[in-house]
């Protein structure tokens, strides 16, 4: 057997009889739901050892699980109140009596048709017909996003970057304000001007594209220290999963 | 016609969604509020045909016994056992007129012990590789990467109880020093600034991408002509 | 092997037991931290406070169970603290799972907590709907469009506090938890900024950063991941001291999250250590073949 597996498998054994030892099996929970849970979570933190058939099993019965979730979830709470029960009201009298009895709007069926239409994206002879729904889509998508975004995340941000670089507080100037203020407006301004190519970063302009690289590199290692703090964050709670619900080890 | 027709419905349908905006009465308005609405509705046929397309690549698998197939078998299994749960609303004590995630109901014990420790674990491997890589790749082998790197020692360690420990002894004079208060101000400042600067160039990019959709410059979402 | 190379080789699954350890020791220790509450989280508790009683707030579960850990202790602390404040909630999902989320926050903090608020007078569960930033725009200017029942299927008009919601602007505050797509950004690009409606948001630690720009004009207040949790929890301890005894799970968990920090600077230092060693013994070995770049 190999070296590792061995060294794996004696340390499995030796946590294991540690935790019988001083907690006993009274700790553990009886709930056979939990021990699934506690399975597959095993399961997929296998993979940091190697690749195995637990995980494949694991991982593969998550595709499946989602991609069901994700419809049922979407039929129950979206197609049948908002589609279904607009068209014909009495057909969801079985499952929605609340709105069983409401008037039908016949004008539903374009996102019915629309809908079917993405639905043939599946047929092998005439998936074409999807880009009708997929136009509609894109469309409204981008007709959105081009008023949105020119609004809050363009027009919204100038706004929010004109303020006073010089900041008085009771009557007296404050530093620290006036400071970070000021580094805010150059911060921008530089970040802005160091994407800007079509210009050679030369002179003046190559200064303050200098000053925008500095600015973004403090922007992308705060980035970094907030996912490696939001990674670990999961993986507590994982363990908090583990060994409180599961081994019963929390109080 | 195959494709021009897209072309057509995705400039009126975003030309209305801009026109509504600035002109909020109808018709232009209603349609815009109807064409979310439709939007909403189509969104939901999306999850169908990605069940379909699942069910189908994973047939496929299973009929011509593909590397790996069982596997596919459990996904067609659990995508099976999850749908029927779902769809027919077994368990839970109203039945099928009740909520989809009623306690006691068997889709949302499934979500509870099968769905959730699977996503949860999968992202909280994340940790893990987000250290080993850390290790391996997070060098200062410049100016900017010492920046960045001395920025992500600051949030690391600012974040976390043991950065106020650490410069706790700081005179008041030189608090803001501290590496909490340092962190809080990386923050709310150079990190804002260095966003914003970002977010303003995205924002340009999204508007100009688009007008271009609308009006047809850009194509690539009809996909190849084969279809 | 040398030590040197040892350590700059090392297997990345003895990296792997480290994190384990540095995760697994606190969690069994309960070892935990209290925080103070920084401004952008401060300004989001301030602005609750400041609500009059029966003022409506409209929560958004935008999340799923892979950010459970960092996003739910932030919504029971909202929960607690709405509650408290006689303020009436209203609960819905842009997210599928977040439709389960709601459920479960109903039942382990509001019935279980709050037993005397009443389903519908008090609190109620839109659930959820399709359609991202589409059903924003849609509920934006008409809510009933798209809400025709609540979760458990009861006609929307009969829910005694629906009767008076027209639309978002309806609503006092409107609180987006969450950190994916759609999330806090899309609240505010389609429903908040539009709308002129105070937002305040909860973030994954991933997502916050980004954020930063909105606050605070667009965005009235940011918890930022776990540690945005735990101040709020802080916070809300600070100025209701009957939930001291209660669970503070991002409490709880700042002390194993600070053990892996300093687990991970260390294996940074050491890298960038065997990193520049490395290369320094390089140099000195070209130089001493004769060869100087």
């Amino acid at each position: 057997m190999r070296k590792d597996l061995v060294w794996l498998f004696a340390g499995i054994l030796f946590f294991g009889l540690l935790y019988l030892l001083n907690w006993g099996v009274k700790a553990i929970s009886t709930d056979l739901l939990v021990w699934i849970g506690a399975f597959l979570s095993l399961a997929i933190f296998s993979f940091l050892y190697q690749d195995n058939p637990f995980y494949k099993f694991a991982e593969h019965l998550f595709v499946g699980v989602s991609a069901a979730y994700w419809m049922c979830m979407g039929f129950w709470n979206t197609l049948v109140p908002n589609l279904i029960a607009k068209l014909h009201p009495p057909i969801v009298k079985g499952v929605l009596p609340a709105i069983a009895e409401k008037p039908p709007e016949y004008w539903y069926i374009i996102p019915a048709a629309l809908g079917i239409m993405f639905l043939m994206r599946l047929s092998p002879k005439a998936p074409w017909i999807s880009r009708w729904a997929l136009a509609f889509i894109v469309g409204t998508t981008t007709g959105l996003n081009l008023v949105r975004y020119l609004r809050s995340d363009f027009l919204g941000q100038i706004k929010s970057t004109l303020i006073p670089v010089i900041v008085v507080e009771n009557g007296s100037l404050s530093v620290g304000g006036s400071f970070s203020n000021i580094v805010i407006v150059l911060g921008v301004l530089c970040g802005l001007i160091y994407f800007f190519f079509s210009k050679e970063h030369k002179g003046i302009f190559g200064v303050a594209s200098r000053v925008g690289i500095y600015i973004l590199m403090i922007t992308f290692g705060a980035s970094f220290g907030y996912t490696v703090m939001a990674r670990i964050s999961l993986l507590v709670g994982r363990m908090r999963f583990l060994l409180g619900d599961w081994m019963g080890l929390l109080q | 016609m195959r494709r021009q027709i897209p072309l057509i419905i995705t400039f009126i349908v975003g030309s209305v969604l801009i026109i509504s905006v600035f002109i909020p009465h109808k018709p232009f308005g209603q349609l815009g509020e109807n064409f979310s609405v439709y939007f909403d509705i189509i969104a939901v046929f999306a999850f169908i045909l990605g069940a379909g397309n699942l069910l189908r690549v994973h047939g496929n698998r299973i009929y011509k016994k593909h590397k790996d197939w069982p596997y596919s078998m459990v996904t067609v299994a659990g995508f099976t056992l999850m749908m029927i749960a779902g769809l027919f609303k077994i368990g839970g004590s109203p039945g099928i007129t009740g909520d989809l995630t009623e306690p006691g109901s068997m889709f949302e014990e499934l979500y509870m012990y099968v769905f959730t420790p699977l996503m949860a674990t999968m992202f909280a491997l994340l940790a893990f590789y987000v250290a080993s890589a850390s290790h391996r790749a997070f060098r200062a082998k410049n100016k900017e990467a010492t920046v960045l790197l001395l920025a992500a020692f600051v949030i690391l360690l600012g974040r976390t109880p043991f950065g106020v420990k650490l410069t706790s002894w700081l005179p008041d004079p030189l608090s803001f020093l501290e590496i909490p208060n340092l962190a809080s101000w990386i923050m709310s400042v150079p990190n804002m600034a260095g966003q914003r600067a970002i977010m303003v160039g995205i924002a340009l990019g999204v508007i100009s991408m688009a007008l271009r959709v609308i009006l047809g410059v850009e194509r690539t979402y009809l996909g190849a002509d084969s279809d | 092997m040398s030590f040197f190379e040892t350590i700059a080789n090392i297997d990345r699954r003895v990296i792997f037991l480290f994190i384990g350890f540095a995760v697994i020791i606190p969690v069994l220790l309960s070892f935990s931290c209290r925080e103070e509450a920084t401004p952008i989280v401060q300004s989001i508790f301030d602005k609750i406070e400041s609500l009059p009683e029966g003022s409506k707030v409209l929560m958004s579960f935008d999340y799923g169970p892979s950010t459970v850990p960092e996003v739910q202790p932030m919504v029971d602390a909202f929960l607690r603290h709405c509650c408290e404040k006689n303020l009436k909630i209203y609960m819905m999902a842009l997210w599928g799972t977040g439709h389960n989320l709601i459920s479960e926050s109903m039942e382990d903090i509001i019935e279980k907590e709050f037993p005397h608020k009443v389903y519908g007078v008090d609190y109620v569960n839109l659930g959820y709907k399709a359609g991202n930033q589409g059903l924003i725009n849609v509920i934006l200017t008409d809510m009933k469009k798209m809400y025709t029942t609540d979760a458990r299927g009861t006609e929307i008009d009969a829910v005694p506090m629906m009767v008076d919601i027209r639309n978002l602007k309806s609503f006092d505050l409107i609180l987006s938890l969450g950190g994916g797509f759609p999330g806090i950004k899309e609240w505010v690009l389609f429903g908040g900024d539009p709308g002129n409606i105070p937002m305040a948001g909860g973030a994954t630690a991933v997502s916050a950063p980004l954020l930063y720009p909105y606050y605070p004009r667009q965005l009235l207040g940011l918890l930022g991941g776990i540690k945005g949790a735990a101040e709020y929890e802080s916070a809300l301890i600070k100025g209701y001291p009957k939930f001291k005894t209660y669970s503070h799970p991002a409490i709880d968990m700042m002390g194993p999250q600070t053990v892996a920090h300093i687990v991970i600077v260390f294996f940074i230092v050491i890298g960038n250590i065997t990193f520049f060693i490395g290369r320094k013994r390089e140099e000195g070995e070209k130089r001493e073949g004769g060869v100087i770049k």
